[in-house]
């Protein structure tokens, strides 16, 4: 058998593991639809609303704000879909028996990262389907400039959660707060509702290091008509690979230090 | 041959030295047993050989693969058992040992599965929530989880603490026949002086991050003038000279 092959069926492993737990708890698979769906209910009622007053300058705000509501989501929940995978290890004492077995590390993430792209799918159809059946509203119109925006969110939430992951294993569960409310704390700086040139001129440069501000004012565009805004989805993509290797490299640094100090066996505590 | 060999191994934590430049081997198809009292260093000493501490100095090749370099070509041939670490409590006994199929890249998942529920008498709780055991049902699916890969290495970390006598027995009888059958090498750490003599052809005895005395269980009952390990081991802890030194 292949070292690719057994790195895969390692990588399934954990997928399975995961997807296993989902089955098993309705509760989980609730929560994963929940807060997509809430936000879209929010954001879809107050759009509709300045729409209905503001004629189409209001359409085509309303149509931005949930766009960004939208996508927006997928970044929070694949960010939170690979922290919390890692978690479950932590919370069921689990990671001693994962890490003692041939899986490298770099597999377990490849499963949480699969598993978080398998939850965004999972928590945003009822959104998706919601703002089509209650605003008419069609991300997928965008056409198929829609993948690399994805696509690039996506990337956003997996570097994001590996710095959260590479929090927890330096300063344990006690970190964990961290999984829900680190990219929160991004929205401001991410355009998701307003452009750039909205915030403060002292605050532009931190918007403009986050990819999530260049995807996010390419959907505006691409809403508004103007195309693709090439700029921007270039400049997403290279600030991903820039934040992603930084974040591999970390978490790297960590999981080394974890293994030095003894955390992998008493992380939980 | 020496499946594992340990040099000089070191583990310091800040000021405190954990383990303090123990050597030892472990010939093949042995189950040696690893003794001391809490903060001894003998899970540290475990925790260095399965890969989940880097130590501070010192060398271990298991199966002749050095576990600095090239760990998981062991790790493929080695498993590991402890009451401390647990399996996922919302998955089922079946999902548990079938996730360690796939990380072990076991050919035949369904098929290892039910030989480990005919040897271990686990079918009627394959379907059951890991969670839901009692404490001697999770061992015995702890011990399954271990053999899935029927490893040539078996690292045991007090593998019958707080099991009732009779489910002890059970695992300990299932432990030796294993050994017998499949010529597995166990390294054993136990506060159970009655599981060690029993099982365990060489007994390393630790205490403060050093290995103190070795030898099989007869020679160290000889060498201490003791009846059981039991007594060995207090004299040890109460730092009692061994009888042959004294007289010496």
């Amino acid at each position: 058998m292949s070292g690719a092959y057994a790195s895969l069926r390692r990588v399934w492993g954990m997928m399975y593991r995961h997807i296993s737990l989902y089955r098993a708890s309705w509760p989980r698979l609730l929560e994963l639809a929940y807060w997509p769906t809430l936000q879209l209910c929010i954001w879809g009622f107050t759009a509709s609303f300045f729409a209905a007053r503001l004629g189409n300058v209001g359409a085509i705000a309303a149509g931005g704000l949930l766009g960004g509501v939208l996508l927006w989501e997928v970044a929070l929940r694949t960010q939170m879909g690979l922290a919390l995978g890692f978690l479950e290890e932590i919370w069921s004492r689990n990671l001693g028996h994962v890490f003692v077995s041939p899986l490298r590390p770099w597999e377990l993430i490849a499963a949480l990262v699969g598993i978080s792209a398998l939850r965004v799918i999972v928590g945003l159809a009822p959104a998706l389907l919601l703002a089509w059946l209650l605003y008419a509203f069609n991300i997928f119109s965008i056409g198929l400039v829609l993948i690399p925006f994805v696509a690039n969110l996506m990337a956003m939430g997996w570097w994001v959660s590996l710095g959260v992951i590479s929090l927890i294993l330096r300063h344990g569960a006690g970190a964990e707060a961290l999984a829900w409310s680190v990219l929160f704390g991004l929205t401001p700086f991410s355009a998701v509702f307003y452009p750039v040139s909205a915030l403060p001129a002292g605050l532009r440069p931190i918007a403009l290091a986050l990819p999530s501000a260049h995807v996010f004012e390419g959907m505006r565009t691409a809403l508004a008509g103007g195309g693709v805004a090439w700029g921007h989805l270039a400049w997403a993509t290279g600030l991903n690979a820039l934040w992603l290797a930084a974040a591999i490299l970390l978490f790297a640094n960590q999981f080394r230090a974890a293994r030095t100090r003894g955390a992998l066996i008493s992380i939980g505590e | 041959m020496d499946v594992i060999s340990a040099t000089a191994l070191t583990k310091r934590y800040g000021k405190t030295l954990a383990v303090d430049g123990i050597d030892f081997t472990v010939p093949e198809g042995e189950t040696v047993g690893l003794l001391g009292g809490n903060g001894a260093g003998k899970t540290t000493t475990i925790a260095m050989l399965l890969g989940l501490l880097i130590p501070t100095a010192g060398s271990i090749f298991i199966l002749g693969h050095d576990m600095a370099r090239d760990r998981f070509a062991a790790l493929a041939q080695m498993n590991f058992s402890s009451p401390y670490v647990a399996l996922p409590s919302r998955l089922t006994v079946e999902q548990n040992l079938r996730v360690y199929c796939h990380l072990y890249n076991i050919r035949k998942p369904t098929q290892r599965i039910a030989e480990l529920a005919d040897e271990l008498d686990l079918h009627a709780l394959l379907g059951r929530a890991a969670g839901e055991l009692s404490a001697g049902q999770k061992t015995r699916v702890a011990l399954a989880k271990s053999l899935i890969n029927r490893p040539r290495v078996l690292l045991l970390d007090e593998p019958t603490a707080s099991l009732d006598p009779d489910t002890g027995d059970l695992v300990r009888s299932w432990l030796e026949r294993y050994r017998a059958e499949s010529g597995c090498t166990i390294l054993l750490a136990s506060h159970n002086m009655g599981e060690v003599e029993r099982l365990c052809s060489q007994v390393l005895m630790m205490k403060q991050g050093r290995i103190v005395d070795r030898g099989s269980p007869a020679d160290l009952l000889d060498r201490y003038g003791r009846d059981d390990l039991e007594q060995v081991f207090l004299d040890i802890a109460r730092n009692r000279t061994a009888m042959a030194e004294a007289v010496s």
